[in-house]
């Protein structure tokens, strides 16, 4: 059994503004017939050009050397012509977001056949037919009469599995699948890995699969290559990989993954118990009741309803996670509470002012005692000023001190109280990493002392071992500051984490909420169970029970 | 999460591609300014075309600030001490280009043209940069109806001819003919109107964008003030490609001025040289074979509008990621990577 792809000593350099930048600095694989390999590695660690270079997708600053040999053609030296030839019948591609890797003007089912009018030509019936099959073997339901339909009509899944089975119509050999779930909901994802694994069995195809998600790769891989800084650290079993980490990297990585089952929340539960021993009489930080967010509609149509009858409180000190799936109002309930999306109906009290139907002139005061931590770490920082500006912003906007240089001692104080170094303050937003980014924003958000915290997704765009620090960081600040917090977050691992009670939203609707313990170990609400058996987990002998049992789940 | 490895083991921030960030806080504050920035980053076919524009925006600088020194006559002087010019005379030692119909010389006439020229540019798009940024910004940010009038203003301005509109305004201000300061007012004012509305689209769609990013977002939660808000977020970070229509405008500018002066409604000969007048001035001429008194008044025209529109051009390059020419690695490999940085990022 020979290789399909087999790749030595890649080298890729990109040439860059500043010193060109090695990517791929040494890596050799092979891929077997049949066989799904995952490539793993953070943001950065030369994971998808490395897999790109198979298709030799790479931008014009790239300077590649080595070879990547593809059923007998090494890749890197093809011409023009031949590489045409060679994408699509031998290797192709799965792409991250799938809404934009299909062109929205055209059906689907054209965009299908074009991979077959590419490589010789066919009758526009037999091109027809063959994307009817290809489409009805992805399981797009009723496949005869959707292959004429447009992008916008699928859902995100439905979109995936249209580009996969574009990857397909031309039985390729390889299949390079770049993070084919992180756009996806966890619901989603389990039905796109479960394709991908029926992709490799019937179609034969091997499956490249590059994913940052240790569950991802634990349940569909099975061999994994672990890059770091643009070199291959480990290559093993997934099976092997998972029992027996040998390098300290993979060792670290697989630690960092936060787990579902890890939650251990002592039992007497800091501040957030102690309140909760005091009495009744302490007014809750949030008061939520029938809260409705309805989006405005345009010209005559009915408006969305994003958030609908949403009942919720959050105590003083307390942290309560919000989770839910993309569309499920997470974000809304959490931009509502800091007045940046308008509240429309039922009563919402954030630190005792009405939220719906507020005035910003009237709120402002208030604002000194909320702080909020925004999802991507990249855009939330005015790119212009430097960090010790941004975090000293809300300091000078209310007042407490005259200029940036009085402020100095107080920005030296937070950025210590996230464990980033003082002389950070000097530097720009660009410069910082992610994670330190994401610190940052976290002292830029405690710089009044708040009472609440508002964090959208703060850890989403993150790599897992940073956002284990950034976690951390928060952990010790609550408990600390005693702040109450309200956690938003896909993430049901992460919230178990942080979270003293957790609601679960789905589609504008609370369905359930509880303690963290009740909600993630003993979920009432068949979305609950529903979700919580769709997370992958970082072990590929547990995921095979869990996969399992989702199915039995689903019927 | 002790382990070290891990703790530093991102990669600093890659840029997003709509912010432009110039240089980082390692470096000193003159290599970050406009211009001098980007030509230190260009190279190849950008850099030679940046050279090239500012080496003749310089030439053309110089030519109007040095006119006094530099023209042998002054630009509305007919006679010498050897008592009047000739009229039409060819090119010779003491009229190096020749004199025109009128008898002024062409030489001094181009030489201090440029001084006209450059003037013009500086009082338009001064106007139309202050006006239309102020606009843009406040209507961007606030919306509304405010928004809905200037935006239906703005594109009733622009389905004008622009030459018609700088014509009347031109007349309304001066009456047709003025004084050198006049003229210039009234072809600067002119040519302001015309743009403003460039400036107000570009800066509120830049508002409009940047209103929805979480750093204008961040602000607000936090509690800022709108003017705050627009001055020290949304303003500098609005202004990226301002430099770039602000060059191809100055030749825009340039252009006008001249086509207002060709029409004869420029600025009088006798209180200011303009090239469009001259130009006027050597229709007749050219069917009698005088070359002289039209060439290089064009000449002059076409050579400072390529200058400015060079610059403008390879700067809207280099403002782009996906446009900007990089240095390629050459043959050798880098072995080991760079340090895992947290000092300079590239860009």
């Amino acid at each position: 059994m020979s290789a399909v792809v087999e790749i030595k000593d890649l080298h890729v350099t990109f040439a860059t503004d500043g010193d060109p930048v090695t990517a791929v600095d040494g890596v050799s694989l092979q891929v077997q017939p049949g066989e799904v390999l995952a490539i793993v590695g953070e943001s950065g660690s030369g994971k998808t050009v490395t897999a790109k270079t198979i298709l030799r997708l790479l931008p014009e600053t790239a300077t590649v050397d080595g070879a990547v040999i593809l059923a007998g053609n090494d890749v890197v030296t093809l011409g023009a012509a031949q590489l045409r030839r060679v994408r699509g019948r031998d290797v192709a591609m799965v792409f991250q977001e799938p809404s934009a890797a299909l062109n929205p003007v055209y059906p689907v089912g054209w965009q299908i056949a074009e991979g077959l009018r590419a490589h010789g030509t066919v009758s526009k019936k037999d091109a027809r037919r063959q994307a009817i099959e290809v489409l009805d073997r992805v399981g797009i339901p009723d496949a005869q009469t959707r292959v004429d339909q447009y992008p916008h009509q699928f859902s995100g899944g439905q979109k995936q599995r249209i580009v996969i089975a574009m990857a397909l119509v031309l039985g390729p050999k390889v299949i390079v699948a770049d993070e084919p779930t992180t756009a996806l909901d966890v619901t989603v994802q389990a039905e796109i890995l479960d394709l991908l694994r029926r992709v490799r069995d019937e179609f034969g195809s091997s499956i490249v699969l590059i994913t940052h998600n240790m569950g991802v790769v634990a349940d569909l891989a099975d061999r994994v290559a672990v890059m770091y800084r643009g070199k291959l650290v480990e290559q093993a079993g997934a099976l092997e990989l998972f029992a027996r980490p040998q390098h300290p990297y993979t060792r670290a990585l697989l630690a960092a993954v936060p787990r579902l089952q890890a939650h251990t929340s002592e039992p007497d539960g800091g501040p957030a118990a102690a309140t909760a021993a005091t009495g009744s009489e302490v007014l809750p930080v949030v008061t939520a009741e029938e809260l409705e967010v309805v989006y405005p509609g345009r010209f005559g149509r009915s408006g969305f309803r994003a958030v609908n009858r949403v009942s919720l409180q959050i105590a003083p000190g307390e942290v309560l996670g919000l989770v839910g799936e993309s569309g499920s109002g997470k974000t809304t309930i959490g931009r509502a509470i800091a007045g940046l999306t308008p509240a429309t109906g039922g009563t919402l009290r954030v630190l005792g002012h009405e939220m719906v139907g507020f005035r910003e002139r009237a709120f402002r005061p208030l604002r000194a005692r909320l702080g909020f931590v925004f999802q991507d770490p990249a855009t939330s920082f005015n790119p212009l000023l430097t960090i010790g500006d941004c975090v000293a912003e809300p300091l000078l906007v209310h007042g407490r001190f005259p200029d940036v240089n009085a402020a100095r001692d107080r920005v030296h104080e937070l950025l210590d109280a996230v464990h980033l170094p003082t002389q950070y303050a000097g530097r720009y937003p660009h410069e910082l990493s992610g994670g330190q980014r994401q610190r940052a924003s976290l002292a830029r958000a405690l710089a009044l002392d708040p009472e609440l915290l508002i964090a959208d997704e703060p850890t989403s765009a993150l790599d897992v071992s940073v956002q284990a620090k950034v976690l951390e960081v928060f952990a010790e600040l609550q408990e600390r500051l005693g702040f109450a917090t309200l956690f938003i977050s896909h993430d049901l691992a992460v919230v178990a984490m942080v979270a003293d009670r957790v609601g679960v939203l789905y589609r504008g609707e609370l369905v359930e909420e509880g303690t963290s313990d009740q909600v993630l170990g003993a979920p009432a609400h068949p979305y609950t169970q529903r979700l919580l058996a769709s997370v992958p987990v970082p072990d590929p002998v547990a995921q095979k029970e869990r996969r399992l049992a989702l199915a039995e789940l689903k019927g | 999460m002790s382990e070290p490895l891990l703790t530093e083991s991102e990669p600093p921030g890659t840029i997003d591609e709509t912010v432009v960030v110039h240089g980082t806080s390692a470096e000193p504050r003159w290599k970050k300014l406009p211009l001098i920035w980007q030509l230190r980053r260009s190279v190849g076919l950008q850099r030679g075309m940046l050279v090239a524009g500012l080496a003749l925006c310089v030439f053309f600088i110089l030519l109007a600030v040095f006119a006094p020194l530099i023209a042998p006559y002054s630009y509305n002087q007919l006679s010498g001490p050897d008592g009047n010019f000739p009229r039409q005379a060819p090119p010779s030692a003491e009229f190096l280009w020749g004199t025109t119909v009128g008898g002024y010389d062409v030489f001094s006439r181009v030489v201090w043209g440029a001084r006209t020229a450059l003037l013009v540019v500086v009082v338009a798009i001064v106007g139309s940069l202050f006006l239309g940024v102020l606009l843009g910004l406040v209507s961007g940010y606030l919306g509304g109806w405010l928004d809905r009038v200037l935006v239906t203003i703005a594109d009733a301005i622009y389905a004008f001819p622009s030459l018609l509109l700088a014509i009347v305004l031109s007349i309304v201000i001066s009456g047709g003919r003025a004084s050198f300061l006049g003229g210039i007012l009234a072809a600067g004012l002119s040519i302001t109107v015309v743009f403003v509305p460039q400036y107000f689209r570009v800066v509120r769609a830049e508002t409009v964008r940047l209103k929805a990013e979480p750093f204008v977002e961040s602000a607000r939660v936090i509690g800022t003030s709108t003017p705050r808000i627009l001055g020290r977020h949304v303003l500098r970070n609005a202004t990226r490609s301002l430099p770039l229509i602000l060059t191809l405008n100055a030749s825009e500018a340039i252009l006008t001025l001249a086509g207002l002066g060709f029409l004869g409604f420029g600025i009088n000969p006798t209180a200011g040289a303009e090239w469009g007048y001259d130009l006027n001035r050597a229709i007749s001429d050219v069917a009698s074979g005088i070359w002289w008194t039209g060439v290089f008044p064009g000449a002059a025209i076409v050579l400072l509008v390529l200058g400015v529109t060079l610059v403008g051009e390879s700067l809207n390059d280099l403002s782009d990621p996906r446009l900007r020419i990089r240095r390629r690695v050459k043959g050798v490999l880098i072995t080991s990577p760079p340090e895992p940085v947290t000092e300079g990022a590239p860009t």
